[in-house]
């Protein structure tokens, strides 16, 4: 039998920690893929973020630097400016990018450092047990939001993307999702797109991930791809921003 | 060749930094540091270094964080709300094992207190300031010679021992200005003797990943490595203790002091030494660890009567040297904070009533 696909190279031969139906798993997966097929696992230095991917150092086979929470693209940004010959790409989920970290977010992308970005939008806290994050849709309900996100008191989704693209020193913006075959392969080609920019010195590039967080959104497996199918993609729109 | 040229403490501090192969640099502004960013952003890229203006302490400690990662010799600055914001950094470069080097210019606190000189973040510096069971390594110059000349040894210290050093300074001593001799001996690196640093993030060739991490989840991981932090602050513990004493020998009062009050204390002591009072000066360099050594001999003297401890506080560093006497000797205080300096007269006029009583 001829084999089709195997382990990549840049992904360690362990199981992971994420719950069944989480998109982390796959994010991980598409990230080492694009790194085996452009050559760079001995050029890549990854940014961990704080939040469910933690420990993503332990299923990468790269060098790694963790951040405090938020403060992944600071981090980044130092070392990319040390070593402008490696590939520096952050992997931060909604609370660490879009919350405690929007500032360091704002200004790395206003800066224009020529980074890879990988956003990991579940419209949730994971980590923490399942609280309201800045991407949380209206009426959906968290376990601080246990009414549901009323715009009037929390606020709306707040949409990064979209945010970051009106910046002159950002370049390329992709949303992308994980809901089926055709979807992942979409989201790999977006973020191979993301590390070859960075590679060409072109720029400040970030794809956003619409992800399932089934644990927390209080879902079956299936049913979260429905509601991201349905719902969630209502509110985030894939395709390219900029 | 007079090779002197007059400048500013915190232009010291950041020419010494450039000495010392420093090749980061990220600050936020803040009053009283500022001549000290200003510095950088002009002299580190001319010596192929790189330099950004963050957009807070936060990012910039965290900039830092990322440097030092890489391999980078790197630096921030601040003064004492700044350094507040950083402590979540520092914290993580501690525990992260990460060489850096942080300068703390105080000024009035707590609060946005204001932007006069203070010694009042003495505890924040040496106990840790951030979470966790962790140390910086801390020194504080007097002078301004002695701002240049403190920076090789703590870059040297912060990659030997894998640690961040703290280098405290203060509104006084960051703005006056003094001639300064830029080829002192002690300003020049001399790190050949360092270890390499393998575990630095480079890119994997021809090696497996490095990581950079602080994170132990596995039951008992975290205990294993912080006892490995503690050995590795005894051993600074010991190694580390600096100091300068004056007249110490056969003294009645002697005067502890640090950093721009240590300038002050030496006049006074001088004066009355001039009038042929006894009175010596132990001038703590190393803040953590505590020169807990320079207080041992002293004690058998018979003419010995006091120390008197004065800050710009109203009394941290008092805590250290009651810890180093351990009730044996009498321990008298005089401080001001909040702008309030201890002046000259007024530490003759304590150091007399000592002597008299
Ligand atoms: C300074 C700080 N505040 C709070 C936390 C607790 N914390 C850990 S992960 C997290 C949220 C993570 O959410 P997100 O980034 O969306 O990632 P997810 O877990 O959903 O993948 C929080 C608040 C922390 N570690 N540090
Ligand atoms: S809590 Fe949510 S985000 Fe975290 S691992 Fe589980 S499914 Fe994934």
């Amino acid at each position: 039998m001829k084999k089709i696909i195997k382990r990549p190279r840049a992904l360690k031969d362990v199981p992971t920690h994420y719950c069944p139906g989480c998109g982390h798993g796959i994010a991980h997966r598409l990230v080492a893929e694009v790194i085996d097929d452009l050559g760079i696992r001995e050029k890549v230095i990854a940014v961990a973020p704080v939040g469910c991917a933690v420990i993503a150092y332990d299923y990468w086979d790269f060098d790694c630097s963790e951040a405090a929470h938020g403060r992944a693209l600071a981090v980044a940004t130092a070392i990319k400016r040390v070593r402008p010959e490696n590939i520096v790409f952050t992997y931060q989920g909604d609370g660490d990018l879009a919350a405690i970290g929007a500032n360091e977010t704002l200004h790395a992308a206003n800066r224009g450092e020529n980074l890879t970005v990988i956003f990991i939008n579940n419209a949730i806290y994971g980590m923490t047990g399942g609280q309201m994050a800045p991407t949380t849709l209206l009426g959906q309900t968290t376990v601080t939001t246990p009414d549901g996100r009323i715009s009037q008191i929390h606020g709306y989704p707040l949409k990064i993307s979209e945010i970051l693209a009106t910046l002159p020193g950002v370049k390329y913006v992709e949303r992308v999702s994980l809901t089926s075959p055709p979807e992942i392969i979409k989201a790999k080609i977006a973020i191979k797109q993301a590390f070859k920019n960075q590679m060409d010195k072109i720029g400040f590039s970030l794809v956003e991930i619409l992800s399932a967080c089934p644990t927390y959104w209080g879902m079956s497996a299936n049913d979260a791809l429905s509601w991201m199918k349905g719902t969630m993609s209502k509110e985030f729109p894939l395709g390219r921003i900029k | 060749m007079n090779d002197k040229i007059l400048m500013s403490g915190n232009e010291a501090l950041a020419e010494g930094a450039i000495r010392a192969g420093c090749k980061f640099y990220a600050g936020y502004p803040i009053t009283p540091q500022n001549e000290l960013t200003a510095y950088m952003a002009v002299n580190l890229p001319k010596a192929g270094g790189i330099f950004i203006q963050a957009e807070s302490e936060l990012a910039a400690i965290n900039m830092v964080f990322g440097a030092a990662a890489a391999g980078a010799r790197a630096m921030t600055s601040s003064s004492s709300p700044g350094i507040s914001l950083k402590q979540e950094g520092i914290s993580y470069i501690a525990g992260a094992e990460l060489p850096s080097v942080i300068i703390n210019v105080m000024r009035g606190g707590p609060g946005l207190g204001n932007i006069s000189p203070s010694q009042s973040d003495y505890f924040q510096a040496t106990r840790g300031g951030g979470h966790g069971d962790y140390h910086c390594l801390v020194l504080a110059p007097s002078s301004v010679q002695e701002s240049l000349d403190l920076m090789p040894l703590a870059f040297n210290l912060a990659d030997k021992y894998r640690t961040p050093v703290m280098v405290l300074s203060d509104g006084m001593l960051g703005q006056m200005m003094e001639p300064v001799s830029v080829h002192s001996p002690q300003s020049t690196v001399h790190s050949k003797k360092l270890p390499e640093k393998k575990w630095a993030l480079t890119g994997c060739r021809g090696r497996k990943p490095n990581v950079v991490k602080s994170f132990y989840m596995q039951e008992g991981g975290l205990e294993k490595f912080n006892l490995s932090l503690q050995k590795k602050y005894s051993e600074i513990r010991n190694k580390e203790q600096r100091f300068e004493m004056t007249n110490v020998k056969d003294a009645e009062v002697i005067i502890v002091a640090y950093g721009i009050m240590a300038r002050i204390a030496k006049s006074a002591m001088q004066d009355l030494n001039n009038a042929g009072r006894k009175v010596g000066l132990i001038r703590p360099v190393s803040l953590w660890p505590f020169p807990k050594n320079a207080f041992r001999e002293i004690e058998k003297s018979k003419h010995f009567k006091s120390f008197l401890v004065v800050e710009m506080s109203y009394g941290q560093m008092i805590e250290d040297v009651l810890l180093s006497v351990a009730d044996k000797s009498k321990v008298d205080f005089l401080g001001r904070s909040g702008g309030g300096i201890p002046a000259e007269a007024e530490i003759i006029d304590k150091l007399k009533k000592i002597i008299r009583r």
